[in-house]
């Protein structure tokens, strides 16, 4: 049973400002992944939390128990390192229990918890190795396996996948949430793959410069990126932005854009924005898999499906999906579209984008525009 | 590796080598060879020959019989004399080194590097200019003309090196596992023993031969700080040499040499691999 609760979080080194008061609070149990491009402070702030650095300014509180003044192993957490930090010259097991040896656990209760979280993590016959004997992978257990003997309160996870190989990667992604699934601890997970941060996160804390840029559930996150960094950070390929103005058509919101050689279209929005800012000049976004093949069979299904017509300039087939580039306006954009029936290289094709899906930014603040609430 | 033919231009490259090996050897082979040879056979042929008759007994006498100062017991005393000089002011420095070496490079506090600056300006000041100092010093503790005030002075002289030397290679370890050992609870001295002492035996190896070497060559203080039965070996040598006032006892003296030089030798060719080894440990990675 324990939260986090970070308010107002300075972070100066010398006169570099990392952190420019950043807010996040994680309930009981929740899995809050940050995520930010390298630089972004995301770091420093696991560092603040852990207690392995001090706090500028702001409050860091663990189950509502201030700690900035306390030092990191009175603060009942355990970390995860990307390097993993496994003390060299003792065996695994050592590894495990050298936090119980510090605290003065009696040997008994230590062989018992070593003997659960080796079951836990399936690394019994590793126990005797030293890490210079062990893979990757399970060097990256048996530092899951020090961090969990602890039964700390809060878990932190500093880009604990970075330094595996991309299978090992996605294997080992899968057994943190299974983990994280049966322990139910708290956990604060830094990472620079936002697919790691929408696959295992509860929330997702975006940052950038060193500040938050939003914090929500990664549907949201997804769906209704707060502005145009959130929406180009997370997801891959970024999501397209399209120059836009906002007009109306048979009475009903629309934007309108240029297509080829000045012509424009007219796109018909779903939702209508909330507010429209000065000449109506917006910026489109709209997610590369929200691209299609038009035809009257879509336009059937989906309602909200309006078309253009671009020329097809690059199509990169991955198996599963085709990315293709096209040409719009004058820009590229990107759209990942089914292997039946994709673009074909210098095809004029027949593009279906689905409004539904769309999201309007202010090109001056680069926020995103809420829908006008119907 | 080995399959390059012996072109001319080769052939005078190791002629060159070994030239310049037979020069350095000289000295050796002249004192060896002497400490083979009577002093009446030297006395009537030449310092440099080769034995007419080995004379093992000059390493009897020199070791258990010469007469030193007024005292006929050999150079015996003055080697147990340098042992119990070298071997607590060699073990001394080099943990007091490790552990400073280590508060500098990974505890990182304020003044750290003044502190390591100030540490290793001792390796650049001259021995001379230390001499009066350490005479004050000595003297306000009471420890002139005595072993322990051997070993306080090479302990403590000896930190610059083991010092720069242990800071130098624990620069290397990521600092990761200090934050690890942090979250960990270890203090100070358990991330010590536990986790930075056991990654050491390159560096410690370093430092040991090092000083060890140093320390038992060292002569300046050991002359000048101690006098009769508290002299290392190195200072009685010079006495040994001073005390024959009738005939030259060169195959005595030879002797001696090479028994007070045996300790450093042995230490060098034992640990001699693991020393250039451990030179180059902290560069590799």
């Amino acid at each position: 049973m324990a939260t986090l609760t970070v308010r107002s979080l300075h972070k100066r080194f010398g006169s570099v400002e990392v952190l420019k008061g950043v807010d996040i609070e994680a309930k009981d149990g929740e899995f809050v992944a940050l995520v930010g491009p390298s630089g972004c402070g995301k770091s420093t702030l696991l560092s603040l939390i852990a207690g392995l650095d001090t706090v500028s300014s702001g409050e860091i509180l663990i189950d509502g128990r201030l700690v900035n003044e306390v030092a990191p192993k009175d603060r009942d957490i355990a970390m995860v390192f990307q390097s993993y930090a496994l003390y060299p010259t003792m065996t695994a097991r050592q590894n495990i229990t050298f936090g119980m040896e510090s605290r003065r656990v009696p040997k008994q209760q230590q062989d018992e918890a070593v003997a659960r979280v080796a079951a836990l993590l399936q690394i019994e016959p590793l126990l005797s190795r030293k890490p210079g004997q062990l893979s990757g992978g399970q060097r990256q257990r048996v530092a899951m396996g020090r961090a969990l003997v602890r039964d700390p309160k809060l878990f932190l996870f500093d880009e604990p996948l970075s330094n595996l190989d991309a299978k090992l990667r996605v294997d080992m992604r899968t057994e943190i949430k299974k983990l994280h699934q049966r322990v139910g601890k708290t956990t604060v997970y830094v990472t620079h793959d936002q697919v790691e941060a929408m696959t295992l996160a509860s929330r997702i804390a975006v940052m950038h410069h060193g500040n938050l840029q939003q914090f929500e559930e990664p549907k949201t996150i997804y769906a209704r990126p707060a502005n145009m960094f959130v929406a180009g950070f997370m997801g891959s390929p970024s999501m397209n932005f399209l120059p836009a103005r906002l007009t109306s058509r048979d009475g009903r919101p629309s934007v309108e854009i240029e297509t080829a050689n000045g012509a424009t279209a007219i796109l018909q929005l779903v939702r209508g924005p909330a507010s429209a800012p000065a000449d109506n000049k917006i910026v489109l976004g709209i997610r590369p898999e929200h691209l299609y093949r038009y035809d009257v069979e879509l336009k059937a299904r989906r309602p909200a499906m309006a078309s253009v017509v671009t020329p097809v300039e690059i199509v990169e087939p991955t198996g599963a999906e085709t990315i293709a580039t096209l040409r719009l306006g004058g820009r590229e954009i990107v759209g990942r579209f089914d292997p039946d029936g994709a673009p074909q290289a210098g095809e004029s094709l027949p593009l279906g984008i689905d409004m539904a899906h769309a999201c309007l930014f202010d090109p001056a603040t680069e926020r995103l525009i809420p829908d006008a609430q119907s | 590796m080995r399959n390059e033919t012996l072109t001319p231009s080769r052939g005078l490259v190791y002629l060159a080598v070994w030239l310049v090996a037979a020069a350095y050897l000289v000295p050796l082979a002249v004192v060896v060879l002497n400490s083979l040879r009577t002093a009446e056979e030297i006395a009537q042929t030449s310092m440099i020959g080769w034995p007419q008759q080995w004379a093992f007994s000059n390493y009897v006498t020199a070791w258990g019989k010469f007469c030193v100062s007024q005292t006929c017991a050999g150079i015996q005393p003055y080697m147990v004399n340098s042992a119990l000089v070298t071997v607590p002011a060699t073990l001394l420095s080099t943990l007091l080194g490790a552990i400073a070496g280590y508060a500098i490079s990974l505890w990182r506090f304020p003044g750290d590097r003044w502190i390591f600056g100030i540490v290793t300006l001792g390796l650049f000041l001259p021995q001379q200019m230390r001499l009066l100092p350490w005479t004050i010093v000595l003297r306000d503790l009471g420890l002139t003309n005595t072993i322990a005030g051997l070993v306080m002075i090479h302990t403590i002289q000896g930190m610059s090196f083991t010092t720069l030397f242990c800071r130098n290679y624990y620069i290397s370890i990521p600092q990761d596992l200090m934050k690890a050992a942090r979250i960990d609870g270890a203090g100070f001295f358990r991330t010590f023993w536990r986790i930075v002492l056991p990654l050491s035996p390159p560096i410690l190896i370093v430092t040991v031969i090092w000083q060890f070497t140093h320390i038992w060559n060292e002569f300046l203080y050991g002359v000048t700080f101690t006098t009769g039965q508290q002299q290392p070996v190195t200072a009685a040598l010079i006495a040994l040499s001073a005390s024959i006032a009738d005939i030259p006892q060169h195959g005595v003296q030879s002797a001696a040499v090479i028994i007070a030089a045996l300790p450093t030798l042995l230490v060098y060719l034992f640990g001699g691999r693991y020393f250039v080894r451990g030179l180059t440990a902290g560069s590799v990675k």
